[in-house]
């Protein structure tokens, strides 16, 4: 069973994200750099399946030459080996390139399933693994919360808004993972000295055949305009003494909704 | 005038709420259309109609139900290419981003997604799109040839009848839906009980993070929102350790709700949460944490023990329906 995680680097969620004025791209200097958190899950999906079935892990991911921290981290976690696509021509790519960068970085190779968070957690429009799953022209097993593998099919529980729905679909396939579906590992320090030495390939735009394909010279849209919203006025902040549950019921009976 | 076509999703004939909204938005930008799929689609084209579709293509094959997104995907592509839409506006839901993102890419066309509105602009479309929890609002355009696809959040765009529009014309469609590729099939749908109204649809939402400690402190909740007629939330963080399914979850990941007032008990107000929330009309806070972001949107911020004050509310909120 062979599983291909794709992961994303991103600025530190937990920082709050700013925008250059003049480029209106995510400011990257400066900032941490993490493993998008949502993409930690879909490592370790990969991962507790290979751990049961045999087979291994890689991780892709697309960007910056320092993204190769993002796929040690998922190295850390255990994975066997890992894929950076990274060329200057890739700067500010959309979605749709990404697609193309990450289905061109792996023609030729086979893998039973592809693992993607469902949306990154700096970007999230979410559009990248459906892409993948097009052009790739395999199906997409979208939104699970659960997912097992046998007998040459993956079945997902899917999230919807009123609970979930059993999915399945036959291998090879694309699956994107929400937060529930497991517990992410923490990197232990064997994992990480371990993760040194195991190999993560380089291949740019032309390696892949892509020239021209994916990135500035493909994108579908531009930024025109980022203004700050309309913020909410605080309202007031009072200290519970005792009497903070009086205050809200008062407050909610102002509102007669009580 | 430009075709700005709405991809209407329904359950047993009936459009889902959002559907209606993007067809408001739709009608104000060119001659909207709608295309509703699957068992029972034709039972909508008046509803349809009524906000604004002058045209709805229907099929009613059960693969558009049955199957994930591929379906929707060849007879959309079909579609597109013989009557030329302008825009594809799709709702931001789970089976609207599967459906917009493969077609996307299958029509090498600009996809905008987590819009809040989108208005023309030199002959093209300017679509807005909150960014950072809503911090910030970023105006895209696209640059492709071809229909651009645009998927709106639900609730950005309210929902009103287009009034003097007559039935729309119906176009049905039976051409065969090719289900011989691999597929993702849905094998059965199971639905998670909630007590109370819908959060969608609710005036007044409880909702939990990761303050309340553990998973059981969310019966106090219940209670509450017992007593308010309220539905109960959840953030992420409490989603994601596992105390509550998804189902539950605000925020950008979750639901947008706009509710008349919204109750947030130990929840810090990350941007992922505040995004799916900051419509409400009114929000109370309570937090242990002064340095909470959540005070910075709260019209009422308590300090202090959701423990010992949710409890207390209750009580109160008992006492004074008494009187």
């Amino acid at each position: 069973m062979n599983v291909l995680v794709c992961v994303k680097q991103i600025p530190d969620p937990n920082a709050p994200g700013k925008l250059d004025p003049q480029t209106k791209r995510l400011v990257r200097e400066g900032v941490d750099l993490v493993l998008d958190p949502g993409d930690e899950h879909g490592v370790e999906a990969g991962l507790q399946l290979v751990e049961k079935d045999g087979g291994e892990v890689t991780v892709i991911s697309m960007g910056p030459p320092k993204a190769v921290d993002a796929i040690r981290r998922a190295l850390a976690m255990g994975a066997n080996r890992g894929i950076l696509i990274t060329d200057p021509a890739l700067e500010n790519s959309d979605a749709i390139s990404t697609a193309r960068a990450i289905a061109g970085a792996i023609k030729g190779q086979s893998y039973d399933l592809i693992i993607c968070g469902t949306e990154s957690t700096d970007g999230s429009s979410g559009a990248m693994p459906a892409q993948l799953a097009e052009l790739l022209e395999l199906p997409l097993l979208s939104f699970a919360k659960k997912l097992e593998v046998a007998d040459g099919k993956a079945k997902i529980d899917r999230q919807t808004d009123e609970g979930y729905d059993v999915v399945e679909a036959p291998l090879p396939a694309v699956v994107t993972v929400t937060g529930g579906i497991n517990e992410a590992r923490y990197p232990a320090l064997r994992g990480i000295m371990q993760a040194k030495n195991k190999e993560v390939k380089q291949v740019g735009l032309g390696e892949i055949g892509l020239d021209g394909q994916a990135g500035k010279a493909a994108l579908t849209q531009e930024v025109v305009d980022a203004t700050p919203a309309e913020t909410r006025k605080a309202g007031e902040v009072v200290e519970d003494k005792g009497e903070g549950a009086k205050r809200v019921a008062d407050f909610l009976k102002a509102l007669k909704v009580i | 005038m430009a075709g700005a076509w709405v991809f209407a999703e329904t359950v047993d004939g009936v459009p889902k709420p959002v559907v209606l909204e993007l067809l408001t938005k739709a009608r104000s930008l060119g001659d909207a259309a709608a295309v509703a799929l699957g068992p029972g689609a034709s039972k909508s084209t008046a509803t349809l109609g009524e906000y604004g579709a002058k045209k709805v293509y229907v099929h009613e094959d059960a693969a558009f139900r049955d199957v994930l997104a591929t379906p929707a995907v060849d007879l959309l592509e079909r579609l597109v290419e013989k009557d030329r839409p302008d825009l594809l506006i799709f709702g931001m839901t789970y089976d609207g981003r599967d459906v917009a993102s493969r077609l996307s890419a299958r029509l090498g066309t600009a996809l905008i997604a987590n819009a809040t509105d989108v208005s023309a602009k030199d002959g093209g479309w300017a679509i807005i799109s909150p960014m950072f929890g809503g911090s910030l609002l970023v105006t895209t355009v696209p640059k492709t040839k071809g229909p651009t696809i645009v998927l709106i959040r639900p609730k950005a765009v309210a929902a009103a009848p287009a009034g003097s529009a007559g039935a729309p014309e119906v176009q049905r469609l039976t051409d065969s839906v090719d289900t011989s590729k691999p597929v993702a099939r849905v094998l059965r749908r199971e639905t998670e009980k909630a007590s109370g109204p819908k959060l969608e649809d609710a005036a007044i939402i409880v909702s939990g993070g990761r303050g309340l400690g553990a998973p059981e402190n969310f019966k106090m909740l219940d209670e509450l929102a017992a007593e308010l007629g309220a539905a109960v939330g959840a953030s992420r963080a409490v989603v994601d350790a596992g105390w509550k399914p998804y189902s539950f979850q605000i925020g950008q990941t979750g639901k947008t709700v706009k509710p008349t007032v919204y109750i947030a008990l130990g929840i810090s107000g990350a941007m992922q949460h505040t995004v799916g929330m900051k419509g409400a009309r009114t929000i109370i806070a309570i937090n242990k944490d002064p340095e909470a972001p959540i005070f910075k949107l709260a019209d009422l911020g308590v300090v202090g023990d959701v423990h010992k004050i949710v409890p207390q509310l209750i009580q109160e909120v008992r006492s004074r329906k008494g009187k």
